[in-house]
């Protein structure tokens, strides 16, 4: 029986393709490899499901094992957020054009060239910065590409990075920075959060700038919820000492605070995640990089990016490739790092999002988030046993510390039972921090919710 | 016989030209309570709001369908080589956008995402059956990033053995993709480049030329986007392990040898499957993707985390310590990779193989076809056996003859709703290169259609040379003029930008 993926799957077909090519068998096309080369025994793995009824029913059945964030109550973040993915950002990312689109060219793929010249321009407006890369893998690839374009540019080998940091993306900041063993590495070296604040320690990162950091690395919010208040500080002595301050940021903060630039920062970086991509299950990464509009940096960007352009038509616009050659499609190991696929079709969707929502629906989700998280935080803060960390100068998210007697392994569990998805453990990761975890508000949450959480975490600790 | 095609051509404004003052697109939730005060410390609160449009959502909506219809992606045909364009099943598609994935967060206990974790585990056991690696990961969000855990994997692996040290050189080939040597240079490691023979492919000889105690690993792609296999590449893989090297499969070009080989039985120690090429999932333009990466055991030890192990029935995530550490947040894409698993699901080990044998087939029907066609060659005609799932062509004498080149003859097929053909990666060894891949999704009325384009194109270039060099005329719109792209007073990856530099206003005017 054909294959319904494979028209050439029919006898006809595959007898007509035979005889055309000349030849009696398939096997005389394999003489390239040579016999020994053959797998020692048949791949083997179940027959195919060339029914879609059987694959959906297969696919389904596994799936619904899942519980999600839809069916239970999420206070999960953790520098992934769930917000609101409005509909017309579905219906742009199923559209099969864009969903199936390669290459291209700049003329026949005009639509989705522009698609990508609006996302950079209104992240460009968001951050405030007027060059901007197509995204990378993820946020933590962007800040690591930052601090990598900011060694480049000051031909320095130490990058310093404030707590607190999101041991994912530290993670993956220590790869790309090649580890701490071998004797080319960019040396990566990570200031411990203030606990009293839950903010950067300037005073202890400004007695590490030595002559050889490249670059500082500061996210705000931070990824304990606080924003950060001494941006312009850290940056004005990262300057002095020749550094360059690289600055990590949620977009979906923009509408009501401070783009980082306007503080000192060089390179930006973030989340392409909040701007209209579901939360699944980790596969809505994507991350920025943007700057100003010097050589002295766009010559440094590892990534592709588009420019709008003419066309041999008169007054006709188009968008395509800048600086191509610096890249590792232009120019193998002599390119910037390395490019190759990432997360475009998220980048489509990430103009849609930005361009639904306009200066008024950041500003006003912005301020709906301040408020819910802040109500949240207040509310909790009355329960016994409960301690808001720091209950104030947070977007979106916040520490609560549990007196000793449950663990937060404990308590999540116990929640759990109730579908509730508790706030992330970071006992673990800030043991500084005592019984902690940190929880997630957004504009997902009504004040009912709040109220369920509230209501079980007493119960819980009682 | 050659259809009439014509792109939509909507001239349609930037999304920053349109809408107007007070127009809403979306509207949050008001505040749950009023606060009373600014909730932003003091300073830090935004005065200048973003120069964001104001756009209704039923504007924006348009706008981007608009946009949607001027791209012709897998719309047309598309045979883009080494991309391997296949069919992407809508059903994982339409299963991917369903709260039981779609609404997931990655730090759920493991206790609520147990179906994906199964299909996570399940995937892995597959891809190993299929490779003969021990283990296999979805982190890397595409090839290069797949190439560039290898690279780490090599780090830590030496450094475990402490050898980092003199393990300096990572070999490649000239037809290795290239974020082979890309990912090796970022990660610390002096590049070597074997150059190829006069056969097309890079010799023992030269291999053995340059490995040493100083070899780290070898980085390589077979069969090559010319088509060619390496007979020889066991003897390769033996030449590095002699020395003390790695030796790692980029299985790009997976497609036509799925089901024959193994790339642990050649003795490759890791090796790299893309799933939104191989094994049916969607490029999107350019991701989301997954380099799935495998390793032997040996390696295993220092693979990134978190890895997913089975035990008494329960799904887990590990941390893997003494490895990576990480190459990207969490498990990867893994809506991808359900995607993948359901794609391998569909075709199980009888659709792989026949999807194997379709491709090459496709391929080598194009090929009896295109040779026919007077300007066209083949890359190294002298190697006579039959071409793997893809070959790569020259249209250097059809340059010579006409002046027009292989972008000439992209961009006017591009006028008949083929879309671009792939040329070649830097750097192009063949003249004027191009290099279409068949696959098995396409028909062959398809496959025919594609070459009758190409011959009728050539044609006319001989005919009327200025239609081709001007071309595309039927797209939406002209061949662009790149002359600013490199400019850095007249490139703008900005709106901002673009007016700044052209001393426009913020409507553009």
């Amino acid at each position: 029986m054909a294959h319904p993926y494979m028209p050439s799957s029919a006898e006809k077909d595959k007898a007509t393709m035979i005889a055309a090519t000349g030849i009696v068998d398939i096997e005389e096309l394999f003489e390239q490899i040579p016999p020994d080369h053959y797998a020692k025994r048949p791949i083997n793995l179940p027959p195919g499901l060339r029914s879609e009824v059987a694959v959906h029913r297969h696919l389904t059945d596994l799936l619904r094992k899942n519980r999600s964030c839809a069916e239970n109550l999420n206070f999960l973040g953790a520098g992934y957020w769930q917000h609101y993915v409005p509909a017309v950002c579905d219906e742009i990312a199923g559209r099969s054009e864009f969903l199936t689109s390669v290459w291209g060219t700049p003329s026949s793929d005009h639509g989705r060239n522009q698609a990508w010249f609006e996302f950079a321009s209104q992240l460009g407006a968001l951050v405030d910065l007027e060059f901007v890369g197509l995204p990378v893998y993820s946020w933590g690839a962007a800040a690591a590409f930052g601090l990598r374009m900011a060694t480049r540019i000051t031909g320095r080998s130490t990058v310093l990075v404030a707590g607190p940091a999101d041991p994912e993306r530290l993670g993956v900041i220590r790869t790309y920075c090649a580890g701490e063993d071998g004797e080319d590495a960019i040396s990566v070296s990570v200031i411990p959060v203030d606990p009293a604040t839950g903010r950067a320690d300037v005073h202890a990162i400004s007695q590490q700038l030595s002559p050889d950091v490249a670059a500082v690395y500061v996210e705000t919010p931070n990824y304990l919820g606080q924003i950060e208040t001494g941006l312009a500080e850290l940056a004005r002595l990262a300057r002095a000492n020749g550094s360059e301050t690289v600055v990590g940021v949620d977009p979906i903060s923009l509408g009501v605070l401070v783009p980082p630039a306007r503080l000192g920062a060089d390179i930006v970086v973030g989340t392409t995640q909040p701007l209209g991509i579901h939360l699944n299950a980790g596969g809505g990464v994507g991350g920025f990089i943007a700057t100003r509009d010097e050589e002295r940096y766009a010559s440094q960007y590892p990534t592709l990016q588009v420019s709008i352009c003419d066309t041999l038509t008169p007054g006709e616009r188009a968008f395509g490739m800048t600086l191509f050659h610096q890249s590792s499609y232009g120019s193998r190991e002599q390119g910037n790092d390395w490019t190759g696929n990432s997360v475009y079709l998220w980048t489509v969707v990430n103009a849609v999002y930005m361009a639904l929502l306009g200066p008024a629906g950041f500003r006003e989700l912005g301020d709906t988030i301040l408020a819910g998280s802040h109500y949240a935080a207040e509310k909790l803060s009355r329960i016994p046993g409960v301690t808001v960390l720091w209950p104030d100068g947070f977007f979106k998210e916040f520490v609560l510390r549990f007196d000793d007697g449950y663990s937060v392994a404990d308590i999540n569990a116990a929640l759990l039972a109730k579908n509730i998805f508790g706030g992330k453990d970071l006992t673990a990761d800030f043991p500084e921090l005592g019984n902690s975890a940190l929880y997630c508000v957004t504009e997902m949450h009504a004040a009912a919710d709040i109220d369920t959480l509230a209501a079980a975490l007493t119960e819980v600790l009682a | 016989m050659i259809k009439e095609f014509h792109a939509a051509r909507w001239s349609e404004p930037l999304i920053m030209e349109m809408g107007g003052p007070g127009r809403r697109g979306f509207v949050p939730p008001e505040p749950i309570a009023d606060p009373g005060r600014d909730l932003v410390p003091d300073g830090l609160r935004r005065s200048i709001a973003p120069d964001l449009p104001e756009v209704s959502e039923p504007e924006v909506l348009r706008h981007y369908l608009h946009l949607s219809q001027q791209v012709m992606g897998m719309v047309g045909i598309s045979l883009f080589g080494t991309c391997t364009m296949k069919y992407n099943p809508r059903v994982s598609q339409q299963l991917a956008r369903q709260d039981f994935l779609a609404q997931i967060h990655p730090h759920q206990d493991d206790a609520t995402v147990q179906g994906l974790l199964e299909i996570v585990h399940r995937f892995d056991l597959m891809l190993r059956e299929m490779s003969g690696m021990d283990r296999f990961i979805f982190q890397p969000g595409g090839g290069a990033a797949a190439a560039h855990t290898h690279a780490m994997v090599t780090r830590s692996y030496f450094a475990a053995r402490g050898e980092l040290g003199t393990r300096r050189e990572i070999v490649t080939s000239a037809q290795a993709h290239p974020c082979n040597p890309a990912t090796a240079a970022a990660a610390g490691f002096e590049v070597i480049t074997v150059p190829l023979g006069d056969d097309g492919l890079p010799s023992l000889d030269a291999l053995r030329s340059v490995v040493s105690e100083r070899t780290a690993a070898l980085m390589i792609n077979n069969p090559d986007d010319m088509g060619l296999y390496n007979p020889q590449i066991k003897q390769w893989v033996d030449a590095v392990h002699e020395v003390g090297g790695l030796c790692f499969y980029d299985h790009a070009n997976f497609n036509g040898v799925m089901g024959r080989i193994r790339a642990r039985e050649l003795g490759f120690d890791a090796c790299m499957f893309m799933l939104h090429k191989t094994f049916g999932v969607a490029k999107g333009g350019g991701g989301p993707a997954v380099g799935a990466y495998g390793c032997s055991a040996e390696l295993e030890p220092h693979l990134p985390g978190p890895l997913v192990d089975l035990d008494d029935g329960v799904y887990r995530r590990r941390e893997n310590p003494g490895g990576v550490g990480r190459v990207r947040e969490y498990l990867g894409n893994l809506t991808e990779v359900v995607k993948a698993y359901a794609w391998l699901v569909a075709m199980g080990s009888d659709g792989v193989r026949e999807a194997a044998d379709i491709s090459v087939l496709a391929n080598n029907y194009m090929e009896t076809r295109l040779m026919a066609i007077p300007g066209v060659s083949k890359s190294y005609p002298g190697m006579t056996k039959h071409r793997m799932e893809m070959t790569r062509y020259s249209l250097g004498d059809y340059t010579a003859e006409t002046g027009l080149t292989a972008a000439d003859v992209q961009n006017r097929m591009t006028d008949f709703g083929v879309d671009a053909f792939w040329m070649s990666h830097e750097p192009w060894i063949i003249p004027e290169p191009f290099t279409p891949e068949a696959g098995e999704a396409w028909s062959v009325e398809e496959l025919d259609y594609w070459i009758d384009v190409l011959a009728h194109v050539l044609d006319e270039g001989r005919r009327d040379p200025e239609l081709v060099r001007t071309a595309p005329h039927h797209q939406v719109v002209a061949k662009i003029d790149g002359s600013s792209l490199d400019d850095p007073n007249r490139w703008a990856t900005t709106w901002a930008a673009y007016r700044r530099k052209n001393n426009l206003g913020s409507d553009g005017a």
